[in-house]
Formats: structure tokens, C-alpha cells, sequence
């Protein structure tokens, strides 16, 4: 059957792997290339070292974007995974309405950064105008528009995943707690929490790189503003790049930076994932 | 039984009172959408009222403004086309990598999970001049690109599948004469429609909302929703928030008549795309 499937190459596998070339595998090597280099059109690319990425580290931006980025991703993967587990634990309990309720929450995922941004704008500045103030008065209001901004969205998403993981403890199991006396505080410790375990790995890996990745939603809420103090990583690149003319080379030293660091973060949480599935 | 009863109750209400607070963000869009542009916002919260309503004029205004009947005509024949090509294309592509057992089609496997973990910012710059230079900056083009970039999900998501097939029914069928293209398209493909819908979900979900990507190939000459609305904020000070609203509210619109025909599979697709990747 191999052989047989082998001779369609062209019709089956070709054409995926020739977009993928174009638009991944070609554009990746050539950024990597490319962050050695000093250029503004790609053809006109000089080797320079590690010139640029000594600049991108000694650049004020990059390290404020980054340290703002950090900060913004631990609150909001915290928060966001309380509510969403409160929120599964609760929809779980209850019967009646649990479907509605379900799509009520998850309804702001499906709405686009740039739109959720500009619906957060318009309360956010609401609220603070009765205090003379906007959303760019400081670079505080813009940290916890975002925190709220992305606790909204994806509270309803991370939710559904931890419904789909509480639903799969088996009922004996619990059952038996109670019947040992145990009260609801600790078979939730000792049942609900470790037998969800799976879908705690996945929501606190989607939180983490959604907000670590965060862009739109950045680019419509604040825009970085006051003085580029609300940037984040993404924005901070995409300025450095379409914001600032001989600095294309930095741009791209920052972004395979900033892949790194994402990578690094995939990787962790797949060891500590495989762990955890040795232990089960 | 009574007690269970009346636990149900107030878990309800909690509910319901969190249900309106979650929502009131976009009640607040819409009921903004009917103001003055000039009362918006000094007075967000409040209905709109003789003096402050402005009717449909917003509605009016800003689809003149942005064109946005042909951005939105855009948004779906992009999300239509893209999501179309990479659901037919990469099921095909990881069937062929999955029952091809090879040095080249395991590499080609772990490059394409590679890829789903690369941040877009690491090949923004190089991947647009890669379409200019090809000439597919164009609506058509962006077609190829989406499902270069999203190849490595999908391809990842129906590879999983298609290793959970007993290989005997795709050998029975070749064994009855049917060449590759008739069992993969008779046999594996109609096999495949659960996770197929996944992937057409996660995929619609990203394309219809993306803003970069369509930004940077297409954007100078077309636009899709995202893109008219960001572009209606113009220069400092002078966005019209009249316009603005009703612009947020006819790109919610869609999305969520869209959400509440497929909810079933929605929320089902995210908990299998969730649990594979």
C-alpha cells in the first residue's frame, strides 16, 4: 500500500509543502540569517555578527516590552485560570442553564483583538473620564485594561476545556472521598484538582503563550501609549521594524529573541507534562 | 431533594448575575452605536436619548467611510477560500505522511509541529518580502500563505486522527481496485469529518479575526474587517467614535450569528483541538 500511495506525492503532499516552504520554512531560515545582518531590503544584507542583537539588548524598549510582557503574563495567567476552574467547578455543580451559561462565556473568544480592544477602550475611558483621567494617563490603566481585557476572553475558553476534565472524574471516585468523610475542600485538594491535572497543563500552556504572544489587542487598547510604556514584546518588534529605518536588522534579532523565549517556554511545560504522564 | 433544589437556584442566579456582567461590554457597544459621536464619550454608560440618538447614521456613515461591505466581502471570501484549501489540503498531506513511512515524511512531521510554536514576529518581515517577491501579495496569494502558516496545526491535528485508523480498511479497499485518490476521497476523507470540523473551526477562528498577516501582504490595496476598523482610527484625535461603534458592532455581528448556528461544534473543537495540541 506504501508504494501505491508513494507515486502520489505530487497531488498529496506537494502542495502543503510548498506553501509551508514559502511562508515558514524560507522565511524562518532567512530571519535567522538575517539577524547577522545589517539591511533594509533583505537583498542588500551585510554580515555583521552579533552587532544587532547587542543593540536589541542594550536598547531601553526591548527590556521594558519584555519586563512589561513578564508581568503581564503571570497576573493574567493567574487570574485568568482561577476564574476559568471557579467557573468549570460551578457549571459542573449546577444543572440548570449550564448550556447557556456556557455560551454566554465563551462568546468573547470568538470576537478579533483589534475589536475587543476598542470595546475595552471605549469602558475602560469611560469610567476613568468621570475622574479626569483616559486609558493613557498612565501605563497602569493600560497593564490592567489588558489584564482584564484577556481575562475576558479567554476565561470562557479555558472554562470549557476545565468542564471537559472535571466531567472525566469518575464519579466513584468521589463518591468514595465522601463516604471516607472527606469534606468538599479536600476532594476538591486531593480528587478533582490532581485527576484534572491534564487540562490545568493545557489551559496554563494556552494562557501562557496567548498572552505572551499578546498583539492586537495591545495595538488597539493602548498602542504602547504613554510613551511606548504599555508595549509589549510583539508590538515593541513590529515598531522596530515598520517604525524605524535602519533598524530592520535589530527587529529581526529581537524576534528570533523572542521565538527563543517562546520555545524555551513549549519546552518546559512539554517536560513537565511528559512527567506527569510518567507518574500517572 | 429539596436541599439539591434549592442549591441549584443559587448556583443559577450567581450565574446569570456573571452572564449579564460578561455581556453588558458588548451592550454597551451596541447601545453606543445609536449615539452622537460627540456624546459617546463623555457619557458612555447611558441610553441613548432624544437629544444624544443619532439613529442609523453611524451605520450609515461608517460603512460609507470604511467601504466596509467590500472588506467584509473580503474577510469571507478570504476566511471561505483559506479555511477550504487547508482543510482539504493538509488532511490529504498528513494522510500521506502518516501511512508513508520515511526518513523525509517524519522530518516533514516534526517540522510542521515545529512551526506551531513559532511566534508570527519571527518571520514577519522575511514572510512578506517572500510574497512580494513571489508576487502573491495579493487576495489569492494570501491564500497560499494561510495555509503555509497553518499547516502545522492542522496537519498535526489529522495526523493524530488518521494514526487512530485501522490500516485494514484502507487495505481492503486498495485490494478491491481502488487506486489512493479513490480511497482517500471515498474511504479516509468521510472518516476523517469529526476532526475535519475541528480543524475548519480553529482555522475560521483565526483567519476571520488575523490582523497582521492581512495587514502586511494585502493591505495596502485590500482590507479585510479587522483591518477597516483599525484603519477608521486615522490619526490622533480625529477618530470618529460614532462610526467607530457601529463599525465594532457590524464585525461582532457575523461572527457570532456564525457562533450560535455551529455552537455545538465549536465548543466541541475546542476541547479536541485543546486536548491534542
Amino acid at each position: 500500500m506504501q508504494k501505491s500511495i508513494k507515486k502520489y506525492f505530487a497531488l498529496f503532499a506537494l502542495p502543503t509543502i510548498l506553501a509551508f516552504l514559502i511562508a515558514f520554512i524560507i522565511p524562518f531560515i532567512l530571519g535567522i540569517y538575517l539577524s547577522f545582518t545589517e539591511f533594509t531590503t533583505v537583498n542588500d544584507a551585510k554580515w555583521i555578527g552579533l552587532k544587532n542583537y547587542v543593540r536589541a539588548f542594550s536598547n531601553q524598549e526591548f527590556l521594558d516590552a519584555l519586563w512589561f510582557t513578564v508581568k503581564f503574563t503571570i497576573v493574567s495567567v493567574i487570574t485568568i485560570n482561577v476564574f476559568a476552574f471557579l467557573l468549570g467547578l460551578l457549571l459542573t455543580r449546577g444543572k440548570k442553564g449550564t448550556n447557556l451559561f456556557r455560551t454566554i462565556f465563551f462568546m468573547p473568544n470568538l470576537i478579533g483583538g483589534i475589536v475587543l480592544g476598542y470595546i475595552w477602550q471605549l469602558i475602560i475611558n469611560g469610567v476613568l473620564i468621570k475622574f479626569d483621567l483616559t486609558l493613557t494617563s498612565s501605563a497602569t490603566y493600560g497593564f490592567w485594561g489588558l489584564v482584564v481585557l484577556m481575562n475576558w476572553q479567554l476565561i470562557g475558553y479555558m472554562m470549557i476545556i476545565y468542564i471537559a476534565g472535571i466531567q472525566n472524574v469518575p464519579k466513584d471516585l468521589m463518591e468514595a472521598a465522601q463516604i471516607d468523610g472527606a469534606n468538599r475542600f479536600r476532594i476538591l485538594r486531593s480528587v478533582t484538582l490532581p485527576m484534572v491535572m491534564p487540562s490545568i497543563t493545557i489551559c496554563l500552556f494556552l494562557s501562557l503563550s496567548n498572552s505572551f504572544k499578546l498583539f492586537d489587542q495591545n495595538l488597539a487598547l493602548t498602542a504602547g501609549a504613554p510613551a511606548k510604556e504599555t508595549s509589549m514584546l510583539a508590538l515593541d518588534i513590529y515598531n522596530t521594524f515598520y517604525g524605524r529605518t535602519g533598524w530592520e536588522g535589530v527587529g529581526q534579532a529581537k524576534a528570533v529573541v523572542f521565538f527563543v523565549l517562546v520555545a524555551l517556554i513549549a519546552l518546559v511545560q512539554l517536560v513537565i507534562t511528559r512527567r506527569k504522564e510518567v507518574e500517572n | 431533594m429539596q436541599k439539591a433544589r434549592a442549591k441549584d437556584y443559587t448556583i443559577f442566579i450567581i450565574m446569570l448575575i456573571l452572564s449579564i456582567i460578561f455581556l453588558s461590554p458588548i451592550f454597551i457597544v451596541l447601545m453606543n452605536s445609536f449615539k452622537g459621536k460627540f456624546f459617546i464619550s463623555d457619557t458612555p454608560f447611558d441610553l441613548p436619548t432624544s437629544t444624544t440618538s443619532a439613529g442609523l447614521k453611524n451605520y450609515t456613515g461608517g460603512i460609507a467611510k470604511t467601504d466596509f461591505l467590500s472588506a467584509f466581502g473580503m474577510s469571507v471570501f478570504i476566511t471561505v477560500a483559506s479555511v477550504a484549501v487547508i482543510v482539504l489540503l493538509t488532511a490529504m498531506t498528513a494522510w500521506y505522511i502518516t501511512r508513508v513511512k520515511s526518513k523525509f515524511t517524519s522530518l516533514l512531521y516534526y517540522m510542521f509541529v515545529f512551526s506551531m510554536i513559532v511566534p508570527f514576529q519571527m518571520v514577519m518581515f522575511t514572510m512578506t518580502k517572500t510574497a512580494n517577491t513571489l508576487n502573491i501579495d495579493n487576495p489569492i496569494g494570501i491564500i497560499l500563505i494561510y495555509l503555509g502558516f497553518g499547516a502545522g496545526l492542522s496537519v498535526f491535528l489529522f495526523s493524530g486522527f488518521v494514526k487512530s485508523i485501522p490500516l485494514e480498511v484502507e487495505e481492503a479497499v486498495m485490494i478491491d481496485g481502488c487506486g489512493p485518490i479513490q480511497a482517500f476521497f471515498k474511504v479516509v476523507f468521510p472518516i476523517l469529518k469529526p476532526i475535519a470540523i475541528t480543524v475548519a473551526i480553529l482555522n475560521v477562528m483565526w483567519v476571520w479575526n488575523d490582523y497582521l498577516l492581512p495587514k502586511l501582504v494585502i493591505g495596502t490595496e485590500w482590507q479585510t474587517i479587522p483591518l477597516a476598523i483599525q484603519y477608521l482610527k486615522g490619526g490622533y484625535g480625529s477618530i470618529d467614535m460614532g462610526a467607530m461603534m457601529a463599525m465594532l458592532v457590524l464585525a461582532i455581528v457575523p461572527i457570532v450569528v456564525f457562533y450560535l448556528l455551529c455552537q455545538k461544534y465549536i465548543i466541541e473543537g475546542v476541547v479536541a483541538g485543546a486536548v491534542k495540541g
